[in-house]
C-alpha cells in the first residue's frame, strides 16, 4: 500500500484542459434544448458500439479514459447498457452483421439521445466501402457504409483514427449549443 | 515424399522469410500435413482462391511451419467437385478456417462433420460465395435470420448466458454463449464474424500500391505488423531489396507497437482485478509513448509508415535521443509497477491459476504467439527464422510454462523489456542510406508471402498477383484464428466473473479474423 501511495503522489495530476466544442463537426443542427443540455452535459453517459471497425478507433476511445484526457473528470462516463446512455458513440463502417445490433442498441436508448459517428469509416464508410462510378462511397455485400446509413447521426468525427482530443471535441459538441425553449 | 525432402523438391520463394512453395495433389497434401503434425509442426494459415479465369478451377492453400521454415502447399480443386481433404483432425484450428473457406468460396472439407457456417451470418445466401470472381462485391442481399446452431449443454441446473455481440465494455463485437452451473463455466462457445466487412474482396479491387493502406487496417492495433507482412509479400513478388536503414526502422516500429500494446494490456489486466491504480499508471506510460510516436513518426499508432519497398518515415539523432530518454523513464516506472503487481495479494490471487492452458493442451490446439509462449510453446519468428534486421539481434524469447493469466502477464512484462533492449541496439547502429526502394512490376500469377511476429503472434499475408500489378487474391491471417478456440478451453472450470480477465489476458482480434 505504501508503494502505491508513493507512486500516486510521485505521479501527480496529469489531467489537461479539455478542448472547446467545434460546430464544424455537426451533421445535424442541435435538436436538444439548452435546458436539457445543461443536465446531460454535467453527467453524460456514453454507450459505445463497434459496428465493424478495424479496432483503431477503439484504441483512441480507450485513451479518453487515461489520466491526460480524464473524460470521467468532466462527468462523462461509459456505461454498459444502452438503457443508461444519453450518447451513442459508433465506430466502423457498419457491417451488415452488426446492422441489427446497432439499430437495437439505438432503439434501447431513452430519449433524448444523440449519436456521434467516429472515424473516417463511421463518417463515410472509409477504406472498406467500395467507391462507385460517381465517386460516392457505396455499400457492399458486407457493409452498409457510414453510420448515418443505419441510424440518425448528430455529430461526425473524422480521422483514422481521430485523436482523443478530436473525440472529446465531438462528444462535447454533441451536448453543447442548442436554443433554450421559448416560453 | 518425405517431409525433409521438401526444400529440394519445392522452390523457395524469393524474399525475406524461409518459405518453400509447392503444388500437390490431394494425397500428397494430406500426407505432408500429417508429417508436419507428427513432427510437432503447426498450421499457420488456410485459404482458398478462385482460378477459374485461368482455367484452373479453384485452389486451396495451406501454410505450415516446420523446423526448416514454412512449407506452403497449393492444392488444385475441381469446379465440378469443390472439396479438399479435411485437416482439422491434425490441426484443430483448421476447423473455423475451413468453414470460412466454405462460406466465402464454396470449397468444402470432405470428411468433416461440422457443416455449420462461420463467417456468414444472414447477409448473403448460402449458395452465394463472395470470394468467387463472378460475384460482384457491391451486390446487396436482404438479411436472413442467422439461425446458428450452438452446441447445447444439458443436465440438472445447467443454464446458458448469451453475451454479445454488443459487450459491456468498449471492445469489438462478438457473441459468447456460456453454459454454466452456478458460477462455474462448463462450456463456452464463441460466435464471431460480426465485423466481417469484406476486406478480402476489397483487396481484389486494388493494385499492389493501393493495398498497403488497407493492409494496415485489418487489425488497427497490429497495423505495423500487417503493413510489414504485406510489404514483404509485395517485395517477394517484385524482387525488391529493402534498404538496410528501412529494415532497421521497420523493426523499431514493430517493437514500439509491441510495447504500447503490452503497456495497455498490463493496465487493463490491473483494472480487471480491481486494481484501477494499474490502469491509471500504465495508461500514462502508454500515452507518453503514443505522443512521442506521433511527434517522431507522424502517427500515434504508426499507420502507413511501413510501405512496400521500405518505410515512409525517418528518425534523426534528436529523435533517437528522445526515444532513449523516454525508455529510461519507462524502465524505471515499469520496474516499480511490476513490483507493486507482484506484491499485491489481491491481484496475484486473481492472476494465478486463472484461465490455465497447459503446455500439452496448447501444443495440441496450436496456441500461438504470446499466449503460446506463456504456455510453454517456444515459437517466436524473431528468434527462430529471423529476417533482417533481427538476424543480427539475437532476440531473447520470453517463455513460461504455467499458462495462466499470471504467466501471460509475466510474458508481457518480459517482452516490453526485450523490445526496449532491441530498439536500443537498433538505434545504436542505425545504418545510413535510402529509406525506400520503389518496387518494380510484379509478374502475373505469382505468389508472395509475408510473415511477421506481431505483438499478438505471427501474422501472415499471402498475395496472389493478377495482371498489371493488380491483386488477384489476398489473404491476411491473424494469430487470433489459432487462439480464439483455445480461449474456449481456458475458461472451462473457471467462474464467469473471471472471463473478462482471461479474455483480456489473451486480447485477441475480432476484426483480424472476421475480415
Amino acid at each position: 500500500m505504501y508503494q502505491i501511495i508513493k507512486q500516486i503522489l510521485k505521479t501527480g495530476i496529469k489531467t489537461e484542459t479539455p478542448p472547446a466544442p467545434d460546430d464544424a463537426l455537426r451533421v445535424e443542427a442541435q435538436r436538444l434544448q439548452g435546458e436539457i443540455l445543461r443536465h446531460v452535459g454535467g453527467a453524460l453517459a456514453i454507450r459505445c458500439v463497434d459496428a465493424g471497425s478495424c479496432n483503431g478507433c477503439e484504441l483512441e476511445i480507450h485513451a479518453l479514459n487515461n489520466a491526460y484526457y480524464n473524460l470521467e473528470g468532466l462527468g462523462i462516463h461509459f456505461v454498459a447498457s444502452p438503457r443508461h446512455a444519453d450518447l451513442l458513440l459508433v465506430t466502423g463502417p457498419v457491417s451488415r452483421h452488426m446492422e441489427t445490433a446497432l439499430k437495437r442498441t439505438y432503439d434501447a436508448m431513452p430519449e433524448p439521445k444523440v449519436v456521434v459517428a467516429v472515424g473516417d469509416c463511421g463518417c463515410d464508410g472509409g477504406i472498406f466501402s467500395p467507391t462507385n462510378a460517381l465517386g460516392d462511397k457505396g455499400e457492399s455485400y458486407a457493409t452498409c457504409g457510414k453510420v448515418a446509413n443505419v441510424i440518425p447521426v448528430d455529430v461526425a468525427v473524422p480521422g483514422c483514427p481521430p485523436t482523443p482530443i478530436a473525440l472529446m471535441q465531438g462528444i462535447l459538441t454533441a451536448v453543447s449549443g442548442g436554443q433554450p425553449k421559448m416560453a | 515424399m518425405r517431409l525433409d525432402e521438401f526444400p529440394t523438391k519445392f522452390p523457395r520463394l524469393p524474399g525475406a522469410a524461409p518459405i518453400w512453395h509447392g503444388t500437390v495433389d490431394a494425397q500428397e497434401f494430406r500426407n505432408l500435413c500429417e508429417q508436419v503434425a507428427r513432427g510437432g509442426g503447426k498450421l499457420v494459415a488456410l485459404w482458398g482462391s478462385d482460378e477459374v479465369a485461368r482455367d484452373a478451377g479453384y485452389a486451396l492453400h495451406v501454410s505450415l511451419v516446420t523446423a526448416l521454415g514454412m512449407l506452403c502447399l497449393s492444392l488444385p480443386v475441381a469446379v465440378e467437385r469443390p472439396t479438399f481433404p479435411d485437416i482439422s483432425d491434425l490441426f484443430p484450428a483448421a476447423n473455423r478456417m475451413q468453414r470460412a473457406v466454405a462460406d466465402l468460396l464454396g470449397l468444402h472439407a470432405s470428411g468433416n462433420d461440422d457443416h455449420r457456417k462461420w463467417l456468414r451470418h444472414g447477409s448473403w445466401p448460402r449458395d452465394v460465395h463472395p470470394l468467387r470472381k463472378n460475384f460482384d462485391g457491391s451486390a446487396v442481399f436482404p438479411t436472413e435470420t442467422d439461425a446458428y446452431r450452438f452446441v447445447p449443454v444439458s443436465g440438472d441446473g445447467v443454464h446458458e448466458i448469451p453475451v454479445g455481440p454488443v459487450h459491456a465494455g468498449t471492445i469489438e463485437p462478438g457473441h459468447f454463449r456460456f453454459s454454466i452451473i452456478g458460477e462455474r463455466v462448463l462450456r463456452l462457445e464463441e460466435r464471431l464474424g460480426y465485423t466481417h466487412k469484406g476486406i478480402e474482396k476489397r483487396f481484389e479491387s486494388m493494385n499492389l500500391e493501393q493495398g498497403a493502406k488497407l493492409a494496415g487496417r485489418i487489425s488497427g492495433d497490429s497495423t505495423v505488423a500487417y503493413a510489414w507482412a504485406y510489404a514483404q509479400a509485395v517485395e517477394s513478388v517484385t524482387g525488391t531489396a529493402v534498404p538496410p536503414r528501412a529494415a532497421a526502422l521497420r523493426a523499431v516500429l514493430l517493437e514500439l507497437e509491441r510495447i504500447h500494446n503490452h503497456l495497455g494490456d498490463l493496465g487493463y489486466l490491473g483494472n480487471d482485478v480491481a486494481l484501477a491504480f494499474g490502469f491509471a499508471q500504465f495508461w500514462i506510460l502508454k500515452e507518453d509513448l503514443l505522443r512521442l510516436q506521433g511527434e517522431l513518426f507522424g502517427h500515434r499508432y504508426l499507420m502507413d509508415k511501413v510501405v512496400p519497398g521500405g518505410v515512409a518515415c525517418d528518425l534523426d539523432r534528436n529523435g533517437c535521443d528522445r526515444l532513449l530518454q523516454l525508455f529510461g523513464h519507462l524502465e524505471r516506472e515499469i520496474a516499480t509497477l511490476k513490483n507493486i503487481y507482484d506484491e499485491h495479494a489481491g491481484a496475484q490471487d486473481r492472476f494465478l491459476t486463472t484461465g490455465r492452458v497447459s503446455p500439452d493442451l496448447a501444443a495440441q490446439l496450436g496456441l500461438t504467439g504470446l499466449c503460446g509462449r506463456a504456455s510453454g510453446q517456444a515459437w517466436d519468428l524473431r528468434a527462430q527464422f529471423p529476417c533482417a534486421p533481427y538476424d543480427k539481434l539475437e532476440v531473447r524469447m520470453a517463455t513460461h510454462r504455467n499458462g495462466d493469466v499470471a504467466a501471460r502477464v509475466t510474458v508481457r512484462f518480459e517482452e516490453v523489456q526485450e523490445s526496449m533492449r532491441l530498439i536500443r541496439l537498433l538505434l545504436k547502429q542505425l545504418p545510413t542510406g535510402e529509406l525506400r526502394t520503389v518496387p518494380g512490376d510484379a509478374p502475373e500469377n505469382a505468389l508472395g508471402l509475408g510473415w511477421v511476429e506481431g505483438w499478438r503472434g505471427e501474422i501472415l499475408v499471402a498475395l496472389h498477383t493478377g495482371k498489371d500489378n493488380a491483386i488477384h487474391r489476398l489473404h491476411p491471417h491473424d494469430p487470433s484464428w489459432q487462439n480464439w478456440p483455445v480461449l474456449e478451453h481456458a475458461i472451462i472450470g473457471n467462474i464467469v466473473p473471471d472471463f473478462p480477465l482471461i479474455n483480456k489476458s489473451f486480447n485477441l482480434s475480432y476484426t483480424g479474423v472476421d475480415l
